[in-house]
């Protein structure tokens, strides 16, 4: 269904600052169903905004709110850079 | 403000039918407790849902002439459940549960300033056809963030009333308890276009349901395919044909059963983008730095976030500590000016005592915790309603998370420094059940005020105040050495729980960080009664009545007049422990004048309250358990102070006082450290040694000694089970650390002087 990407990446190596596009998310179920509950949608643009003092977790801007999530998770999210 | 309506504006007053039942629903942070203390104002009662651990929170809400029931159901995100709390919203909605009637109509809080996330939930339940109201709430934070909504063209788009709210400061009630006061309109909300097989497999299950009568077929038959439903619960409410149609519409949609709310999740959103694009103004154009961006600047900033935060744990710590120790001492006075003035009027007699020793200080033994209670709380209250809660878990989480816990398992587990019993309580801000049980499990580790007296009566009487390296204070580095002790246990405790009693994949951390907000002065109030007067209905009623059954066991049965011991002045200090039941023949001196005369008086006093309590079942189950704890070089008597030390830990140290008859002691007595340091074993060994005080020590830092957080820990998770295997597994930690300490010490001869 979605295409290999040149440019694609996970959202946990994107840097603070950096603006993406979901393409994917991957892991468990039920993770997979409240993140996308929570607006984390293939198509939907996120703005990576900051990485927590002790480097984990992040902070992304989704749908006009800002959600924080583990590198764990953030791993298994797909995301092009734009 | 303004009440915005589908089809007929202005609702016909003909038949003005107030619903009974309103249930309150919305997304964590959208301001549905500030919405509902708003309503309700202090006529609100907290109960639980039988059989789960969920809250169960009703008010009362005036109506003009008639009042209403208001029903505040569990914060969640979407109605396909994944915790229990949610679970209940979903059920409670559905009409599933037996103990809670479907409500008459539904509010739903939706947060202007996030509304798509929001109508997400929103529209969720405005599709189980229930008289909806939306509560639009936050209108002035979106509209300083550039985001207009448009009222009118939402509740076009919704199908249902919108209600535009202030709820924190209190703006848009009168019209919302208008529009609840009037009859509300069943919702036409809008259509989701699900995936064709997904919507296949909806139809044929939504047939099924309409030949039972179910109103809304439709939107009830989404929720159970896409929705967790558990198949048991369908069995059993709609019966077997439902069942099974569930079944084979799961196979019909070609989509796996846990993929189903991923199809859904994807399709609600394509619909709700489109109804944002046209009911907000200008709702892509970049909203421009908000407050809340330049406070995060700072308060999650790598240098100055860590320092704040450093800071606010540690006021919040003081205070808990220190500011709440004020009206500690106040209760505590008042608790004795009470006993004494009962004391006073009453006769000597077993009444008396029973008010005064049982009941009086068995008040005074609930009360206490009130204190801290309150000040955790507001402050709780205050981190919470500013948002700032969400930023401490953010900036923590990586350190809790390498226990296996939630960022938001720091301010609990910080409190409990303080006393473990607001500790446990402030749990409930963890929605995982695993991660909340783990936290509780281990708060009691965390060093709390009450172990040190008996901390420091230890250290003072047995370490030697000898610098380290001519730096290090001996007994500084012990009682710092406690603290890590305990915080190390937690966090090994809290790993080992992780992998065995609540194994499972480690939950998301998934944390909304919602914009900084002004709390409202009402609901930080209304926070902190309610934990109050929740402490002292449910906690306070197990924690006065095991008070006074340990009072009787100290107390009784009293010494017989005639076989009174041997409490002469003359009489050694180290009776044989049999001695006071022996009787001796009591040799009662005539002392010389009246300053011999009082002394006399105060030994024999003191020593009658040491038989007396020698003789009671307390005394009695001290000698009883003395080979279990003789393994930790405790003799009986320190089993009775044990036992004592179930009330409260520091009592340990007032019972040492009666124990040694020293009469009132404290931890700073001289006579009851010389009486500690004189106690010998029956074959003349001394009792106490430097290692059999880190004995002690060790088990204080481990042990379950706190009947009352036993009883909170009932009232948090709804039962016995695991108050008892907190005890269990807390008495066997301390009992296996004292053991090897005791015995391995004793082995190579260290401390033994």
């Amino acid at each position: 269904m979605l295409r290999p990407y040149d440019s694609m990446q996970t959202l946990d190596t994107l840097e603070a600052g950096d603006r993406a596009e979901i393409l994917e998310i991957g892991g468990e179920a039920d993770t997979v169903e409240r993140l996308m509950e929570m607006g984390v949608v293939a198509g939907t643009q996120i703005q990576v905004l900051k990485f927590a003092p002790l480097g984990d977790p992040l902070e992304i801007e989704i749908r006009g709110y800002h959600l924080s999530l583990r590198r764990t998770e953030a791993a298994e999210i797909s995301v092009r850079k734009i | 403000m303004s009440v915005a309506s589908p089809s007929n504006p202005v609702v016909a007053d003909a038949h003005i039918v107030a619903p009974r039942t309103i249930a309150l629903a919305g997304n964590p942070n959208a301001g549905k407790t500030t919405l509902f203390n708003a309503l309700t104002g202090m006529r609100q009662k907290v109960g639980n849902y039988p059989g789960v651990t969920v809250e169960k929170k009703e008010g009362r809400c005036r109506l003009g002439e008639s009042e209403i029931t208001i029903l505040d159901l569990p914060g969640t995100y979407s109605l396909s459940p994944k915790s229990p709390d949610e679970e209940i919203a979903r059920d409670v909605l559905l009409g599933l549960r037996a103990d809670t009637a479907i409500p008459d109509a539904v509010v739903v809080v939706v947060d202007a300033s996030n509304l798509e996330r929001n109508l997400y939930l929103a529209t969720q339940v405005l599709e189980l056809g229930l008289p909806t109201i939306i509560a639009l709430n936050m209108t002035d934070v979106a509209a300083s963030n550039n985001k207009r909504v448009d009222a009118a063209q939402l509740s076009k788009e919704l199908g249902a009333p919108v209600v535009e709210i202030i709820a924190v400061r209190g703006e848009g009630l009168e019209q919302l308890r208008d529009a609840l006061a009037r009859e509300i309109p069943r919702p036409q909300p809008p259509t989701i276009e699900l995936p064709p097989q997904v919507e296949k497999a909806r139809a044929h299950l939504a047939a099924r349901l309409a030949e039972i009568n179910v109103a809304d077929a439709n939107g009830i038959a989404l929720r159970l395919l896409c929705g967790n439903a558990k198949y048991a619960g369908i069995q059993a409410y709609f019966g077997d044909a439902v069942a099974r149609a569930l079944t084979e519409a799961q196979a019909m949609s070609g989509v796996a059963a846990e993929r189903l709310g991923a199809s859904e999740a994807g399709a609600r959103y394509a619909m709700l983008g489109a109804i944002v694009q046209r009911a907000v103004a200008r709702p892509d154009e970049k909203s421009a730095r908000t407050f809340s961006d330049r406070a995060d600047a700072i308060l999650t900033h790598k240098v100055w976030g860590l320092a704040i935060f450093a800071l606010i744990t540690l006021l919040v710590f003081q205070a808990i500590f220190s500011w709440a120790s004020y009206p500690m001492d106040w209760i505590d006075l008042g608790v004795k000016a009470v006993g004494a003035f009962f004391a006073r009027v009453l006769p000597d007699g077993p009444l008396a005592d029973l008010l005064i020793h049982g009941v009086v200080a068995g008040v005074g033994a609930v009360l206490v915790f009130l204190p801290q209670i309150i000040v955790l709380f507001f402050f709780i209250g205050l981190l919470e309603d500013t948002g700032y809660m969400a930023r401490a878990a953010f900036l923590m989480d990586r350190l809790m998370a390498r226990v296996g816990l939630h960022g938001r398992a720091f301010i609990p587990l910080l409190s409990s420094f303080a006393c473990a019993i607001p500790g446990i309580m402030a749990t409930r801000t963890i929605s995982n059940r695993r991660d909340r049980m783990t936290t509780i499990l281990i708060a009691p580790l965390m060093t709390c005020s009450a172990r040190l007296p008996v901390y420091t009566l230890m250290i003072a009487t047995f370490i030697p105040n000898i610098y380290l390296g001519g730096i290090l204070s001996l007994p500084a580095t012990v009682m710092f050495s406690l603290y890590v002790m305990g915080v190390l246990a937690a966090m090994g405790a809290a790993l080992v729980f992780k992998k065995t009693l609540f194994k499972g994949p480690p939950p998301p951390l998934m944390l909304e960080l919602p914009p900084y907000k002004i709390p409202s002065p009402r609901n930080l109030f209304t926070t902190m009664w309610e934990r109050a007067s929740m402490f002292l209905k449910r906690a306070g009623t197990v924690i006065l009545a095991i008070s006074i059954v340990l009072w009787f066991l100290l107390s009784y049965p009293k010494i017989p007049i005639n076989n009174a011991p041997d409490i002469s002045p003359a009489a050694g200090m180290h009776r044989d422990p049999k001695g006071a039941k022996a009787g001796a023949e009591p040799i009662i001196e005539q002392p010389a004048d009246e300053k011999e005369q009082s002394d006399a008086d105060k030994i024999r006093e003191d020593r009658l309250a040491a038989a007396q309590l020698d003789y009671s079942f307390g005394g009695r189950i001290g000698h009883v358990i003395e080979p279990l704890i003789s393994p930790l070089g405790f003799n009986w008597k320190i089993g009775i102070g044990l036992i004592g030390a179930m009330s409260a830990r520091e009592v340990f140290v007032a019972t040492m006082g009666t124990v040694y008859s020293v009469g009132e002691a404290d931890e700073t007595s001289l006579s009851l450290k010389d009486a500690l340091r004189n106690d010998k074993w029956p074959d003349g060994r001394p009792v106490w040694n430097t290692l059999v005080a880190v004995s002690l020590l060790v088990y204080f830092v481990f042990a379950m000694q706190c009947i009352s957080t036993l009883a909170v820990v009932r009232r948090e998770t709804g039962g016995w089970k695991w108050p008892i295997f907190m005890q269990v597994y807390m008495t066997a930690l301390a009992w296996i650390a004292s053991f090897a300490i005791y015995q391995i010490g004793s082995h190579f001869g260290w401390g033994l002087k």
